[in-house]
């Protein structure tokens, strides 16, 4: 008995001694975001900048918009970080949120098969979905509640297609973030609407490639807001109005501007100029 | 399929600091939670395999059951237990490693009972009348079981942690596969695999599966020796 | 040492799930000395035995220990199977212990002579599981000997072992007796039972056919049964129900 008794202490000392080497610093704040910023490896690029600057780590949990606003309205993060101005300006209209800020906005491509089967290139986002409804070619939708999603729903009820009835058949929704959206539509090769950043840092291909892009209503807002601590007191205010202040400073912005894959820009500041609601 | 092999392998040999970090919380969060769940599995596997009450096989059945938990479905009661707005959100523990740990104990621990009440009951069948005669009381008896079949449970834990190591779905929620702070071997294959970086992801699931290949081998060479001296 | 008899059995009935196991059984054993328990398989001899322990609690009869309450009697039990924890000989032997307040010293000391009575004093710190049959028996005995019993039931106990682990255990089972432990032994060896006991109860479909003198049951048994049983001959009976 002694034998297993002394493997289990040294077993959970080990752990516990392990463990503080691990540790966070003290000051951080939990940011919620979405995927496309995750996985485009912006915030791999931004946070090292900003916790050097002000000591305060930042641990980002990667959702969709509509997933990671309700992390927020439980209060399980200090600061929201996503991309549907819609859905953010209800949240902070109904004091889940203290105030909306705008950051920066990058775009999203239709991507699809090269030999585009449904004729939808151009530069037009509804008339590419009306044609690649009339042709019924193969659309993954993320099904998400995420801000593309939404983006996505609202080309569609601008085209007046109506999705709903051919759930299943060729619009598919897959219910999960970009990149599976992704590697989705590289093994069916169907069409998918995505958020450029994530496209240029996604791997998996196949035979996909860029279709419709440089449309006006294709440019895509992010704003980060403040978690309302009149609802939630252990919100962190401190830290994390340091965080959203640094995002739209001179200097945070032109770090969001330098963030390149392959020479190409993915997110484009813009605080400045579009003011604060 | 080969390509990807290949170039897992090469990524493998660089293998960095990150990866190593990673698989390091992986290690720990597994190894407390089955520790955890060793302290309450055992001990209350032990006790039903000894004890006659009524509905013992209705209980039995139900703990059997509950080694199949879905992962995210325990996630899921864990992450509303611990969210700011549930009981315990005044703890403050959602996305931490703590938190994994619960996720991952509450997972764990009906498998380490189910498969103690059903080894220290084989035992029992041996053992049983003797310990009786010999006037143990019921903790005795089951503490004295537990010591014979040491080295079976050995394989029952060793069930638990690779159960533990290997599920994304409860870590995932509860700690939020944060970078540097819980993202583990699970989340982050899951990340890179979304990211469409299959080549990585396989190279993250070979040193996954390294880990667990190499713990189960540590264990069963240790159990191997003790079986060998103890009979 | 024993103040503990006559063990009465009367009456008693033993019947799981409705099979009538023990059956109105009746017997006056005696003390001190060893009483042997002889009868065909399936005849209730280990029931019987594991009644006396309280293992199995009888449906209907009662037993008695002179006029002493069952549960102060201390008895002790070694099986057919001598069932070792996989642990030391010495932690087995201290199992038998448990069930009392000692000192760890105290308890010590009492495994060491248990051991040295037995002959395994050198063995202490060896793996129990790793004895030979001979000497995983004889730690059993040392197990049941150190808590000290007021009464030793043994069931089969060398069924399973070559004469001469069989004529140690019965030394020590005789060694035993002479220090005044009561015996009841259970044995399809007869020449072990004419070597060791004082009396023999022949049991038979639950009941006890005949008890006697060692000598006079085994030489000039009275009962059709116990004739046929020490004959090695099947009962008549068995063979008209098949035919």
């Amino acid at each position: 008995m002694d034998a297993l008794r002394r493997g289990f202490i040294s077993l959970l000392l080990a752990n516990l001694i392990a463990g503080p080497a691990v540790a966070q610093s003290q000051k951080f704040i939990t940011v919620a975001s979405t995927t496309s910023t995750e996985q485009s490896g912006l915030f791999k690029h931004l946070l090292p900048r900003f916790t050097e600057k002000t000591g305060i780590e930042v641990k980002v949990v990667a959702l969709g918009t509509g997933q990671a606003l309700d992390v927020g309205r439980r209060g399980d993060a200090d600061v929201v970080f996503v991309h549907d101005k819609a859905a953010e300006e209800k949240f902070v209209a109904e004091g889940f949120g203290v105030q909306r800020h705008e950051v920066m906005y990058n775009d999203f491509v239709i991507v699809g098969p090269k030999s585009d089967p449904a004729k939808a290139a151009g530069r037009d986002v509804v008339e590419a979905l009306r044609k690649i409804a009339a042709a019924k070619a193969p659309f993954v939708s993320r099904g998400d509640r995420s801000g593309t999603h939404a983006a996505e729903l609202r080309y569609w009820k601008e085209g007046s297609v109506d999705v709903s009835p051919v759930r299943g058949e060729w619009y598919k929704e897959i219910g999960q973030g970009m990149g599976p959206a992704l590697n989705t539509a590289a093994a069916q090769n169907a069409y998918v609407l995505t958020d450029r950043g994530t496209w240029l840092s996604f791997k998996n291909r196949g035979d996909l490639t860029v279709l419709v892009e440089g449309d006006q209503r294709l440019f895509n807002q992010y704003g980060v807001m403040l978690v309302n601590p009149a609802r939630h007191p252990h919100v962190k205010v401190v830290e994390g109005r340091a965080f959203i202040d640094w995002l739209v400073s001179p200097e945070g912005q032109k770090a969001i501007a330098d963030y390149k894959i392959e020479g190409e820009q993915l997110f484009f500041p813009n605080a400045a100029g579009a003011g604060r609601s | 399929m080969l390509q990807a092999f290949g170039d897992a392998i090469a990524l493998l040999q660089a293998l960095d600091r990150d990866v190593l970090a990673i698989a390091a919380l992986s290690v720990r969060v597994s190894l407390l939670a089955v520790t955890f769940a060793c302290l309450v599995g055992l001990p209350l596997g032990a006790l039903v395999a000894v004890t006659a009450f009524p509905g013992r096989q209705a209980a039995i059945a139900v703990l059997n059951a509950l080694m199949g938990l879905p992962a995210v479905v325990v996630g899921l009661v864990v992450y509303l237990l611990l969210s700011r707005s549930g009981p315990l959100g005044a703890w403050g523990l959602l996305f931490t490693p703590t938190a994994m740990v619960m996720a991952q104990t509450v997972l764990v621990t009906p498998l380490i009972a189910a498969l103690t009440r059903q080894i220290v009951e084989d035992a029992d069948r041996e053992l049983g009348e003797q310990l009786r005669s010999l006037r143990l009381g019921l903790w005795r008896r089951a503490t004295t079981l537990l010591y014979d079949a040491r080295f079976s449970l050995v394989v029952a834990i060793l069930a638990a942690f690779g159960r533990a190591i290997s599920e994304v779905g409860a870590v995932l929620v509860v700690g939020g596969n944060i970078a540097g702070h819980t993202r583990t071997m699970t989340t982050a294959i899951s990340l890179e695999t979304q990211k469409g970086d299959l080549p990585l992801a396989l190279a993250l699931g070979l040193v996954l599966i390294g880990i667990v290949i190499a713990i189960n081998a540590l264990a069963s060479g240790l159990r191997l020796y003790a079986m060998r001296a103890y009979g | 040492m024993s103040t503990v008899l006559p063990i009465l059995l009367e009456e008693v009935v033993f019947r799981p799930g409705g099979r009538r196991v023990i059956d109105g059984l009746s017997a006056r054993i005696k003390t001190p000395g060893i009483t042997a328990l002889i009868g065909p398989n399936g005849a209730g001899k280990s029931v019987t035995l594991r009644i006396i322990d309280g293992l199995l609690v009888p449906d209907g009869g009662t037993i008695r220990f002179g006029d002493r309450p069952p549960s102060l009697v201390r008895r002790a039990f070694v099986f057919q199977r001598p069932a070792l924890v996989r642990a030391s000989v010495a932690a087995n032997v201290a199992l038998g212990l448990s069930s009392m307040r000692l000192s760890s010293s105290a308890r010590r000391e009492r495994v060491r002579n248990a051991l040295e009575r037995v002959g395994l004093a050198d063995r202490a710190d060896d793996p129990a599981r790793k004895l030979s049959g001979g000497e995983q028996q004889r730690l059993a005995l040392a197990r049941a000997w150190v808590s000290e019993p007021e009464l030793l039931l043994l069931d089969e106990p060398t069924a399973n072992l070559d004469p001469g682990a069989t004529e140690a255990i019965e030394r020590l089972v005789a060694a035993i007796a002479e220090a005044g432990v009561k015996v009841i032994l259970v044995s399809h060896n007869l020449g072990q039972v004419a070597r060791l006991s004082e009396d023999v109860l022949v049991v038979e479909r639950g009941r006890v056919v005949e008890h006697g003198p060692a000598r006079q049951v085994l030489q000039t048994p009275r009962s059709t049964e116990a004739r046929s049983y020490i004959k090695g001959e099947l009962p008549w009976t068995l063979f008209a129900a098949a035919s």
